[in-house]
């Protein structure tokens, strides 16, 4: 290989690492459009030259999906983005989303060589720049697709997991059906995930590319409901299924209050918001209650956004009330910066005991208990434990949880055989197989709740795994003809 | 896109509409509801599926034109096509042989009982039916529930057509009577009557079933919008109902629930009604 990059390595560790360009805080609280511009192609220029190009690239085996880092950052020195965007999208079909929400930090970046002594290499910022680049000088080649096969496979769920999934089988040839219950395509990234950190154009391109593989996607689709697994083989000649649901369904903290109108779940906040544009009343027909305090309850990538959606919905203070300190807090640090940028109040070591509402029945307050923390507990974090005689009052007028989600249930009830675990998560082996012969499960409703990244590797192993099933299957029957014509032969 | 393929109109404000679509009309049963977005802008809205055609591929809705959503499909003919429709969604109604059952409709409530009633005559039900309605406009469905009841009670509240009164009065009466010998009542309406309905029935300890009409969004468990306090617990209408134990139910809590859109109701309605004068005034 020719050397693109002269530096060696000292001076490679010597170029700080490139920040993204970001809009001002106090012009993005004013609408959704996106807070990060990400980097432009001079920063990218830069940060590639950083990259120490190790023999044994780290970064490749904390990625989830396994892309090739090393190679399209090479590709990147080597200004040919488009391939540096294919290369990423070998392993990835995503790759303009997972630049926007993967937490690289944890992963990629977290065992980057280079970030041992120095900062590491913003490897997702380099993804985002090349997928960007190729929608803004419409590059994108569509990849080549195997022969069409006879086999038809279903999808259930429109989230990462499942379109990772529908995509790899397609380009396998087969043929794919994604079934939604919503209206609108991609899971938590449509009604979740705001368009300030995801816009629409983005997520509706990448879900444009994954129908262009020939994937078909029947929106208006509850599976267990209009047709139930079973069926799918039954009737609908379905030769393996893939579930991929998530964990939609809201948990509440159960205190007092929790029924007035003005308190929300995160998730129903957000799907006001995002899929039916509630922020655009009356033009948008679904209304959302606002006032001028907001508490929303939760430390999470989930309360995280609900918390800056309240802020653009035009609340004065917006206040984020966790229960441990800033260090337990799940949600990226990056998006925790974001917040604070944009005047969210962080209320620390603080829980909720109970919403108070006045004779109208609207939320005046709620009121909250100091905790201080504890002995660690299973999960390792500090326990925190309440401080007696410490309850004060926060004046607000909404309140959001976001306090962790559940699988749906629907799916698990009306599929006999179907083996769950704690709180209704799917079980499954190493290869994403179910209890159920032909069904393979991922994402969330086999995590309980994780990241984009890790529904998409599980996405991407269930079609591998699909794959070998229905060959193995297909081997089979086809023994069967040879056994039986033998026979004929023999009764002849 | 799903085409409105009949409409016709029951009452000044109440049409029935038959839409074509499949998947929801193939696997319906009595209690099923589906999801609705009459166009790109509009909101979400549940409506029972009231008859379902296997055949033609079509289901029945019978929608009471109230604000801004069931207006806006109230004006669609035959032709007109409607954005999206998913479903059934909820639990279907457990429909078992009591022996005798009463079965209280009001207002556009009736549809939703209609299916329920077919459902309890099939399996051998002697089935009394309450019809009720403000005035004798909003009286709907007296045929078709005649077709499957073996004796029909009409109440309006002004008493311009059958008693005068309301559904409780009659109901009040079957219990009394214990030739009647009911054992079990089905009673779907606006929430103040399905609530005097269920005290009612309580002090006879005769077991209740009603229909809540939270509002939703998603109708498929997403967002606990449609969260109700059912013996005490959390339950979401969309997934664990729509049908609840009546006895059991908070109904106060849902009363209260219900209004929490109001002003924006009223102004979307505005708006509407706005739009379709400026539409008229266009028009030739
Ligand atoms: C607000 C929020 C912010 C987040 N931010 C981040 C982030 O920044 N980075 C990150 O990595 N992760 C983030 N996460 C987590 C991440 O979004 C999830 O881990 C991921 O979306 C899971 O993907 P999935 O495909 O398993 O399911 P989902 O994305 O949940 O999609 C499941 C889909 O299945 C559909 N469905 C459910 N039941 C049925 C059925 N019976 N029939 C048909 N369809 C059905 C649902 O409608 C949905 O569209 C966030 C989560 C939330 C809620
Ligand atoms: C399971 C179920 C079955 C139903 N079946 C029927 C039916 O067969 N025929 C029929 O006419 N009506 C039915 N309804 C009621 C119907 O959904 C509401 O009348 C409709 O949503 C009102 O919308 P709107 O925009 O016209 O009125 P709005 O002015 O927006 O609201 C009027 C009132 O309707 C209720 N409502 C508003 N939005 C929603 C929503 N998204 N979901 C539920 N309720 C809402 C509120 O109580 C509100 O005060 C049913 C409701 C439920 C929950
Ligand atoms: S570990 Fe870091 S420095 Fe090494 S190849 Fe990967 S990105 Fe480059
Ligand atoms: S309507 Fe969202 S959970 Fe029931």
């Amino acid at each position: 290989m020719t050397v693109l990059n002269p530096l060696k390595p000292s001076e490679r560790m010597k170029i700080p690492r490139q920040h993204s360009i970001e809009q001002l805080a106090s012009d993005r609280v004013q609408g959704f459009t996106e807070v990060s511009f990400g980097v432009d192609e001079e920063r990218a220029m830069i940060e590639a030259t950083r990259c120490l190009e190790c023999k044994n690239a780290v970064c490749v085996e904390g990625c989830p999906v396994g892309i090739d880092i090393r190679s399209f950052i090479q590709l990147i020195l080597q200004k040919d983005y488009a391939g540096a965007v294919n290369k990423i999208r070998e392993a990835n079909y995503l790759p303009a989303i997972c630049g926007r929400v993967c937490p690289q930090e944890e992963q990629c970046e977290a065992v980057c060589t280079l970030g041992k002594k120095h900062m590491p290499v913003a490897i997702g910022k380099l993804e985002r720049f090349v997928a960007d680049y190729e929608m803004e000088h419409n590059l994108f080649t569509p990849p080549v697709i195997a022969e069409r096969r006879d086999e038809k496979v279903a999808i259930v769920g429109s989230g990462p997991a499942g379109l990772t999934c529908a995509a790899e089988l397609a380009k396998m040839g087969y043929r794919v059906t994604i079934f939604e219950a919503l209206h609108a395509v991609g899971g938590v990234l449509r009604y979740g995930i705001p368009e300030f950190r995801l816009p629409r154009k983005v997520l509706d391109l990448e879900t444009d590319r994954i129908r262009g593989l020939g994937v078909e996607i029947q929106t208006n689709f509850l599976v267990g409901r209009t047709a139930t697994i079973d069926e799918f083989f039954e009737e609908w000649g379905f030769s393996a299924v893939f579930l991929g649901t998530g964990a939609g369904t809201p948990n509440f903290m159960g205190i007092p209050g929790e029924s007035l109108p003005g308190v929300y779940s995160a998730n129903e906040f957000l799907t006001r918001v995002n899929l039916m544009k509630a922020n655009k009343f009356p033009d948008f027909d679904t209304p959302i209650r606002m006032g001028s305090n907001v508490a929303v309850i939760g430390g999470g990538n989930t309360a995280m956004d609900a918390v800056r959606t309240a802020k653009r919905l035009g609340a004065e203070r917006a206040i984020l009330v966790y229960r441990r300190s800033r260090q337990e807090m799940p949600a990226r640090q990056e998006e925790i910066h974001h917040a604070e940028e944009e005047g969210i109040e962080l209320l620390l070591l603080t829980n909720p005991t109970r919403i108070l509402g006045n004779e109208n029945h609207t939320v005046t307050g709620m009121e909250c208990q100091r905790m201080e923390l504890g002995e660690p507990d299973e999960s390792g974090r500090r326990k925190p434990v309440p401080v007696k005689g410490s309850e004060f009052v926060i004046p607000v007028q909404i309140v959001i949880e976001a306090v962790g989600q559940q699988p749906n249930p629907i799916i698990q009830a009306t599929t006999p055989g179907l083996k769950t675990g704690k709180r209704g998560v799917v079980e499954t082996n190493e290869k994403q197989g179910t209890s159920r012969l032909g069904v393979f499960a991922g994402g969330d409703l086999a995590r309980g709740g994780a990241t984009v990244i890790l529904a998409m590797r599980d996405g991407k192993q269930a079609a591998v795994a699909i794959h070998e099933y229905i060959q193995s299957k297909l081997r089979v029957e086809e023994n069967k003809v040879i056994v039986s014509t033998g026979a004929e032969v023999v009764g002849t | 896109m799903f085409p409105i393929i009949s409409k016709e109109i029951l009452a000044p404000t109440i049409s029935k509409f038959v839409i074509h679509a499949p998947l929801a009309g193939k696997k319906r049963k009595a209690g099923n509801f589906v999801i609705i977005r009459v166009i790109e802008n509009g909101e979400r809205i549940p409506l029972t599926i009231v008859d379902s055609n296997l055949a033609e591929g079509t289901i029945t809705l019978i929608v009471q034109a109230i604000g801004k959503t069931t207006k806006l499909l109230c004006s669609m003919n035959a032709g007109d096509s409607i954005l999206d429709v998913v479903g059934p969604l909820g639990n279907p109604t457990p429909i078992e042989n009591h022996g005798s059952v009463a079965c209280v409709g009001g207002g556009v409530g009736t549809a939703e009982m209609y299916p329920i009633t077919k459902a309890l005559k099939g399996a051998g039900n002697r089935v009394f039916s309450i019809i009720g309605g403000r005035s004798k406009d909003l009286v709907i469905l007296e045929e078709e529930m005649r077709a499957y009841s073996d004796e029909v009670f009409i109440t309006t509240d002004d008493g311009s057509y059958g008693q005068k009164g309301i559904v409780t009065d009659p109901l009040r009466q079957l219990l009394m009577n214990s030739q009647s010998g009911i054992k079990a009542v089905y009673a779907i309406g606006p929430l103040p009557m399905m609530k005097a309905v269920s005290n009612l029935t309580k002090e006879f300890g005769v077991h209740t079933l009603v229909s809540l009409n939270a509002i939703m969004v998603d109708g498929t468990g997403m967002c606990g919008g449609c969260r109700v306090t059912i013996d005490g617990k959390m339950k979401f209408a969309c997934v664990d109902g729509p049908e609840f134990d009546g006895h059991q139910v908070d109904f106060d809590e849902l009363i209260l629930r219900n209004r929490s859109y109001l002003d924006f109701e009223r102004m979307a309605n505005e708006q509407l009604l706005k739009e379709m004068a400026s539409s008229h005034e266009v028009a030739p």
